[in-house]
């Protein structure tokens, strides 16, 4: 088992650099002009600038050696410089990240409880009205344009009935927390602020909500097909029979048998996670990768759209690393062998 | 062996008695009956066979007297352990009755163990269910107890090992450690062999009746294998399409069966001595769910059959401790097969 | 008891096999977005680029899903949304089904470098988030839908060659093809005669899953603005264009229900599809 994380471990550099090398060619192919992807057009008549870009990027070397010098900056940490914030994407890039993970690992959260309740509940009533109407739901999550789902939750709760705040990750008159790890909530109590830590929370509730629903019905569903058919199995009548109660037999029989699958899809659903934070992000004007991007391909900021797509792939592949490793210790059998 | 002792004079209250217990599922707005009346009794520290093809309904009326009936399934009669009425009481009651007074085992040890606990932690949850005050040490030293008791060597390297690490026969092992943790008074074993090689065979039931004699249970053996019952049960209880057709002491069951169905079930135990014999079998097959025939429901496969077979359903004869549903209970012709009940199980080795 | 009392059930109507309740229901929804994308002014009662009436206006008899700030009537040019949407979604799955499945049979089928080498296209391909890749080959070549048409294909093939290589790898082993293989049958011919003609069916499923899945990602890219560009009245611009107008809420919520019916519709066909080709997966 060891052996196999090793194995992927190695694997990995591998298939960064081809992520790195696609990235490359998107911009190296498409752009007529090389200069356009990394000087935006206000400055292609600055030659100061252009010559700057030239020598750092290798412009008029021919495509393989211009490879090594974009393979050799990406190591130095440097994806360029961003046409609209004017600074390297990889400090734009470092200071929004906690904010879309804070998203993101909310709404892991909120979707996994839902899901998994929800797909317990199915299985556990399958055929009832409350396994339809966990079907619905499940759904209606899959297929609702989120950032149309978004604009209609914040137009409910935000404007109509008051409920909750508005964008943001906090209310603007508050004065946000000193940075110590970029996780709004976190900082602020750390910085012993409980007022804006509860702004805080109440800022991440709604875009959590709306991100999490999309998975949370294909957690559900999975979680359903699954426990139908551990709940079939015969060592659960050995629970039944021993005098375990209902609760105990679903949740510490069945469901930990299931426990694989759940992380499996769990871990997959990061992807849509991703996809979807970008466009939550831009409807709830939250500060992370998913609005640079948007705001990135809105102006055609070239720079900023291969950082994101760089970065989002890292992660994607570091998810997908950690899975693995779940997978395996979560499995005795596989553990073992 | 001990047939006269544990049968000996009627005792004053059965510990379990089932009266007409009936277990249907509702289908289509339509009642298919699978148990259609089950009537058995079971003494302290006796042994019940209940034997029956598969799909005769006899696991499904065990199942059911303890409350574990799939959720479909309605169930009506009567089942009085120790006094108790045990149909229609609370889930809760039930459950504190399950895995403490009465256990069960099931046929294939691989498939009733949870795969992803260790053997250690099924039999503490065993335990600990229904003793809430046990602390975790208290309730490893009993597993570690249990696991010597039921002859698994090494039981401290054992116990935190999962079932797939283990024989067929160490796993059946483990599910009787399981079902005796709590000291019950009555153990139901649905099939407990079929699914073990036959050397294995052996051994588990020497090792039930073993405990049996240490630690006073009754037990119930659910089996298709008149072969398993006739080495082990005191009595033994027939089962036909959901209903106890023939019931009697195991000698007297084998001696002098009164029913069709039940001589064709003893014709059909392989035997050691004829081995050039061709294996009998019952022509036909058991009806299926809600496909009952009218009249007795053996009748399309007796050979006695007469008219009023086909059309009346069969009135109980008793005759002193032995009791059969056949119209020709009392005049079938005198049953040639001798009397093998005692020496047709005991295994070469043991 | 007879046998047949037992088998008879109470009358009712008896739907082909494959015609499950939500087959049907998806079925109709998209026949209701196919006729919105063919025959729109039939269902529309304006012009989906021209003033309607006052702008702004809520809800109405006359305006059913309101106007928008230009006036326009949101109930028309969301079913004019269709043809902006629909064709797009089937051209962009049956490009990527095709350049798939070529890849992934020969893939499957040939093995090798080339084999190997177009799986690791594949994996790198696939690890990035979908939106992400979307949106950096829709910008590299520019906005507009014709682009974001293309930078899906570029998501979305992936997918289609390795569910085909799957295919081809499983298929390859049985022994018709043996068969073929022995009695001489060329490359070409066993792969087009023998194995591609047992591979379509979970290619089929997928697709049509897909389809829905496409129309949201095509949404997404025109609302985040590489898709349509305005005056276009497609979903995803439009909901852009509500989002603009915050508080006149109708004017998102038209194209909104447009691309949640159709998405819903294709799902909903898919499930079907999959039941029927594959009973055992539906518990």
């Amino acid at each position: 088992m060891l052996n196999y994380i090793v194995r992927r471990s190695i694997a990995m550099p591998f298939i960064l650099l081809g992520i790195v090398t696609m990235a490359f060619l998107l911009t190296a192919i498409t752009k007529g002009d090389p200069l356009t992807a990394v000087v935006s057009e206000q400055q292609l008549n600055n030659p100061e600038i252009v010559a700057a870009a030239r020598q750092r990027w290798g412009l008029d070397r021919p495509l393989p050696e211009r490879y090594l010098i974009y393979v050799g900056n990406l190591l130095k940490g440097d994806m360029g410089t961003s046409f609209v914030t004017r600074r390297p994407v990889t400090t734009d890039l470092m200071a929004r990240l906690p904010a879309t993970f804070e998203l993101v690992i909310s709404a892991m959260i909120i979707g996994s409880v839902i899901g998994i309740v929800f797909g317990l509940l199915a299985a556990y009533y399958r055929d009832t009205a409350i396994d339809q109407g966990a079907r619905i739901f499940s759904l209606f999550g899959s297929s609702v344009p989120i950032f149309w789902l978004g604009l209609a939750l914040l137009f409910l709760f935000s404007v109509k009935y008051q409920i909750l705040p508005g964008p943001g990750r906090i209310d603007p008159r508050m004065s946000p927390p000193p940075v110590v790890t970029g996780f709004m909530t976190i900082d602020t109590l750390l910085a012993g602020n409980f007022t804006a830590f509860k702004d805080a929370l109440s800022h991440l509730i709604l875009p959590s909500i709306v991100l999490g629903w999309t998975v949370a019905g294909t957690i559900s569903r999975l979680v359903r097909a699954n426990m139908l058919e551990v709940m079939e199995r015969e060592f659960i009548l050995t629970a039944r029979a021993k005098g375990a109660g209902e609760l105990r037999v679903v949740l510490r029989h069945a469901f930990r048998n299931i426990l694989v699958p759940v992380l499996t899809v769990i871990s997959y659903s990061f992807a849509y996670l991703i996809t979807g934070a970008v466009l939550t992000e831009a409807v709830f004007a939250w500060p992370g990768m998913g609005s640079y991007a948007v705001t990135a391909a809105r102006s055609l900021d070239f720079p900023a759209i291969i950082g994101v797509t760089i970065v989002g792939g890292v992660m994607f592949l570091i998810t997908n690393l950690l899975t693995d490793i779940a997978y395996v210790l979560a499995n005795p059998r596989v553990r073992l062998n | 062996m001990s047939v006269a002792e544990t049968t000996g004079p009627a005792s004053a209250a059965p510990l379990l008695r089932i009266r007409d217990l009936k277990v249907g599922f509702s289908s289509h707005g339509k009642m298919l009956p699978a148990v259609r009346g089950l009537d058995v009794e079971l003494s302290k520290g006796e042994v019940l066979g209940i034997v029956g093809e598969s799909g005769s309904g006899k696991s499904l009326g065990m199942l059911a007297s303890l409350g574990l009936q799939a959720r479909n399934a309605v169930v009506t009669g009567s089942v009085v352990f120790k006094g108790r009425e045990l149909i229609g009481r609370p889930r809760r009651e039930m459950r504190a009755l399950r895995g403490s007074e009465i256990s069960m085992i099931f046929q294939d040890p691989l498939s009733s163990l949870n795969p992803v606990m260790t053997v250690g932690d099924q039999i503490r949850e065993a335990l600990v269910l229904h003793n809430r005050s046990m602390t975790k040490a208290q309730a490893t030293a009993r597993v570690l107890e249990l696991l010597q008791l039921v002859a698994i060597p090494q039981p401290d390297r054992r116990i935190n090992q999962y079932p797939h690490e283990f024989s067929g026969g160490m796993r059946q092992r483990v599910m009787i450690a399981m079902a005796i943790a709590n000291n019950p008074e009555l153990l139901v074993a649905d099939e407990p062999t079929t699914a073990l090689d036959v050397t294995v065979q052996a051994q588990i039931m020497r090792m039930l009746r073993d405990l049996k004699e240490k630690l006073g249970l009754a037990l119930i053996l659910i089996t298709h294998d008149l072969g398993v019952v006739a080495g082990h049960a005191d009595r033994v209880a027939v089962i036909y399409a959901g209903l106890v057709v023939e019931e009697a002491e195991v000698r007297e069951l084998f001696a002098n069966p009164r029913h069709p169905y039940t001589r064709g079930l003893i014709a059909s135990i392989p035997k050691l001595t004829a081995s050039k014999d061709k294996l009998y079998s019952i022509p036909g097959a058991p009806p299926m769910l809600g496909a009952l025939p009218e009249g007795c429901a053996f009748h399309p496969r007796c050979s006695f059959a007469q008219d009023v077979c086909r059309k009346v359903a069969p009135p109980t004869v008793e005759l002193g401790r032995h009791r059969a549903s056949c119209h020709f209970a009392e005049t079938l012709p005198p049953w040639g097969e001798p009397a093998r009940a005692a020496q047709s199980e005991e295994p070469a080795h043991g | 008891m007879p046998l047949s009392s037992v088998q008879a059930s109470p009358t009712r109507i008896r739907l082909p096999q494959w015609a499950s309740p939500a087959f049907v229901v998806g079925g109709l929804v998209v026949l209701f977005w196919l006729a919105a994308t063919l025959v729109p002014s039939w269902i529309a009662p304006y012009d989906p680029l021209s003033l309607a009436g006052r702008r702004l206006q809520p809800p109405n008899a006359t305006y059913l899903l309101g106007t928008d700030a230009l006036g326009r009537d949101v109930f028309s040019r969301t079913i004019h949304g269709a043809q902006h949407s629909l064709p797009i979604a089937l051209l962009v799955v049956a490009s990527a089904v095709l350049i798939g499945s070529a890849a992934g049979a020969i893939s499957g089928y040939k093995g090798g470098i080339i084999g190997a080498a177009i799986m690791r296209l594949v994996d790198i391909t696939l690890s990035f988030p979908p939106i992400l890749l979307a949106m950096a080959v829709a910008a590299s070549l520019g906005p507009g839908l014709g682009n974001a048409a293309i930078a899906m294909v570029v998501v979305w093939w992936p997918v289609y060659a390795r569910l085909m290589r799957a295919q081809v790898l499983e298929v390859r082993e049985r022994e018709h093809v043996e068969a073929a293989v022995a009695a001489g049958a060329g490359h070409f011919r066993i792969l087009t005669k023998h194995i591609l003609p047992l591979c379509w069916t979970p290619i089929l499923v997928s697709a049509t899953m897909d389809l829905g899945q496409v129309i949201l990602l095509a949404a997404s890219l025109s609302f985040i603005g590489l898709g349509a560009t305005p005056p276009t009245p497609e979903w995803g611009a439009m909901i852009s264009d509500g989002a603009t107008y915050f508080y006149s809420w109708w004017i998102a919520f038209g194209p909104g229900m447009a691309i949640l019916t159709a998405v819903l519709g294709f799902n909903f066909i898919g499930d079907g599809l999959r039941d029927y080709f594959d009973p055992r997966s539906s518990k």
